[in-house]
């Protein structure tokens, strides 16, 4: 990979996003303030006001609001972006299944933010897992070039297969640390990524109801024709997911193509050859995991780490295919499925049954609420955890790293 | 002589400094609720609900029970404890963030209900907690760091008044605008959250008072220069007064804030709906 030095800036990962949505040519920002991302959408309403990205800004009241805008503008032609964080991510909520029903391509960034209560503006990454099932695709960054890397990726993702993407990156670690970012030439954006084709046609000719109320079984329509049914609708989004599955890792080999580099597709992989012991987790952290692997090879533990991008949908047989060396996967999460466990530690457990690659996995809550987690207690964990492996204990309850009770 | 001590710190205050900037209007506004929550006994009974904003931290501030909420949903969540716990003396205190953008909801649907609960609103024209972004009470012409060449009201909208709002609704008893700006004012402001304090009290219905204050952080003035601001511009686009007042005759005789029934304004005109 080579850098034109004269193109990068050091800047953070909030005005990472900002410049994708910039150089992706948004048509419509609609955005309520909520730390930690509120940067992006301040940086957005100055390239609007002073001419350098032909949009329209809408100050709206509230996060539901905001969505509602996207749902609009985007029916109706125009390549739309919004951020959020946690309680205004939640606040989305409904507006967000709106969004994935309707099949629109919608990129919102997601300054990952712990959800209240207790109040607190830190990261951890509990508001975009508790919209995980809502239809949108969801994609993790590790540093803030891959989060305007990832942007823009968003674009050609949501628009091939119709549904909205969630590009999701850590608060404050992430969105508020300045990093050397490559920022590309308009150009080269515009040839990665075409303007919005309008797949949802409103035609005064031909008047229609975008999203009319749907019964349970396919019927005909006025005009005789037999439309769908919600199951088959919901199966269709389904659908569209296993595509996504595909048109991830495309959208990544094509940005290779234009760009010069490329960040894994659907997740990323760090000494995983000859690994006995994987580390896996999602985000910054698992950046941060890198420099773990490295600390337990220097003991002669032979360690590597598993980077989860894409998390919806769910890539499944990539993870069960990436892990079918590992003795030990210690997987990291930054949330919780109250009552059972890390929702990433479930879902990769659950795959690699079900493609019969049976490691013994591990898992760790850390970092909630933005508890500060370095790579020595990454260490310190897989540390824990081989032992507990190496004496045959069998199955092992979720360590909660460094919890002070 | 002797020289007897008038004024001290109300006891529902906290005896600890503020985090708020200097020349922000929380810390004066803080303190004339606290000596409404004194005057009428209220510290064992009240329940102070936070917004999301500055004053998020204000159960640092209070020597009462407090609860935060979720933004917006302060009157909400006031509802529910007030009708559970009549008893109780439910108050909400609010930025225009919370009370008059996100909330608008819950602030409109409480003050139809008509439920006896006293809103404290700090109208500050921006979002400050945040980082000084449009407010819907941002003035038309302001710079926020969401309308850089200033609002405009074609694209924007203009600035919504609360306190003529409120008083349109039958179940709001009380609603009053004051500002923080002299000594004069802080008089009348202390007297219109008297007001407020006894919509809740006798039971009438609302009680909302609408309180100017300047972010000199987001405004980037001095103190000085943000208070002849409010009074410039803030108070020429949200006129000063007592839009609504329904309470109780026989209850203003016993009352400080009795003198206040007819204020009139120094500044912008006077409504007076009642």
């Amino acid at each position: 990979m080579t850098v034109d030095t004269q193109s990068v800036s050091v800047i953070t990962g909030n005005r990472a996003a900002a410049e994708a949505a910039r150089l992706a040519r948004v048509d419509v920002v609609a955005a309520y303030p909520i730390t930690p991302q509120s940067p992006v959408v301040e940086t957005l309403s100055k390239y609007i006001e002073t001419g350098v990205l032909d949009a329209e800004f809408i100050t709206v009241e509230s996060e539901h609001s905001a969505m509602g805008v996207c749902i609009g503008a985007a029916t109706s032609g125009s390549r739309v972006f919004t951020a959020s964080s946690a309680n205004g991510l939640a606040y989305m909520c409904e507006q967000l299944s709106w969004a994935a029903g309707s099949r629109l391509p919608i990129v919102m960034g997601c300054a990952n933010r712990a959800m209240s209560a207790p109040w607190s503006v830190l990261n951890d990454q509990q508001d975009a897992m508790s919209q995980r099932d809502q239809g949108w695709i969801q994609l993790y960054c590790r540093n803030n070039q891959e989060i305007l890397d990832t942007f823009l990726q968003g674009f050609r993702i949501a628009e091939q297969v119709k549904l909205p993407v969630m590009v999701c990156y850590d608060g404050f670690i992430l969105s508020h640390t300045v990093m050397p970012v490559d920022i590309p030439e308009q150009e080269q954006v515009d040839a990665y990524l075409p303007p919005y084709s309008v797949h949802t046609i409103l035609d005064p000719e031909e008047p229609r109801n975008v999203n009319p109320v749907t019964l349970a079984n396919p019927r005909l329509n006025g005009d005789g024709v037999l439309c769908h049914g919600y199951m088959e609708f919901r199966y269709l989004m389904e659908q569209a997911h296993k595509e996504a599955l595909d048109m991830i890792v495309v959208a990544d080999e094509e940005f290779e193509a234009c760009f010069g580099r490329r960040w894994g597709g659907l997740l990323w992989s760090y000494q995983l050859e000859d690994a006995e012991v994987v580390l896996l987790a999602a985000g910054s952290l698992a950046g941060e995991a890198t420099i773990s692997a490295d600390m337990l090879r220097s003991e002669g533990i032979r360690a590597g780490v598993l980077g989860l991008r894409a998390y919806r949908p769910f890539p499944a047989a990539a993870v069960a295919d990436a892990l079918k060396e590992a003795g030990l996967v210690v997987v990291f999460d930054k949330s919780l499925s109250y009552g059972y466990d890390g929702p990433i530690r479930r879902d990769v457990q659950a795959a690699l049954f079900e493609h019969r690659v049976m490691p013994e996995v591990h898992g760790y809550i850390a970092g909630l609420g933005g508890r500060d987690i370095k790579a020595r207690e990454l260490v310190d964990a897989a540390r824990d955890s081989i032992t507990w492996a190496e004496q045959g204990k069998g199955p092992k309850p979720t360590d909660w790293i460094n919890l002070q009770l | 002589m002797t020289v007897n001590k008038t004024l001290g710190r109300p006891e529902s205050l906290c005896d600890v400094p503020t985090l708020y900037c200097g020349g922000c209007g929380h810390g004066v506004a803080h303190r004339l609720t606290a000596e409404a929550i004194d005057h009428f006994g209220l510290r064992g009974s009240a329940v102070g609900i936070a917004p999301a904003g500055c004053s998020v931290l204000l159960y640092k501030y209070f020597d009462i029970d407090t609860i935060e909420s979720a933004h917006g949903r302060a009157l909400a969540v006031g509802t529910g404890m007030k009708r559970a716990n009549p008893d109780l003396f439910v108050l909400t205190y609010q930025g225009d963030g919370d009370l008059a953008s996100i909330g608008m909801c819950e602030t409109i649907h409480t003050a139809n209900r008509g439920e006896s609960i006293t809103a404290v609103f700090i109208n500050n024209a921006v979002y400050g907690m945040t980082g000084g972004q449009m407010a819907p009470t941002t003035l038309p012409g302001q710079r926020t760091t969401t309308t850089p060449a200033g609002r405009d009201i074609a694209r924007e909208g203009a600035p919504i008044k609360m306190a003529e709002m409120m008083a349109g609704f039958d179940g709001v008893a009380y609603s009053e605008r004051v500002a923080l700006y002299d000594p004069r004012q802080i008089r009348r402001a202390r007297k219109a959250v008297f007001k407020a304090f006894e919509a809740q009290i006798t039971n009438s219905g609302l009680g909302f008072v609408e309180i100017l204050a300047p972010c000199v952080t987001n405004l980037k003035m001095t103190p000085d220069k943000a208070q002849q601001w409010v009074i410039d511009e803030l108070c020429a686009t949200f006129p000063l007064g007592v839009y609504k007042d329904r309470l109780p005759t026989e209850n203003q005789a016993t009352t400080p804030a009795a003198a206040t029934q007819t204020a009139t304004a120094e500044c912008g005109s006077v409504t007076h709906a009642d």
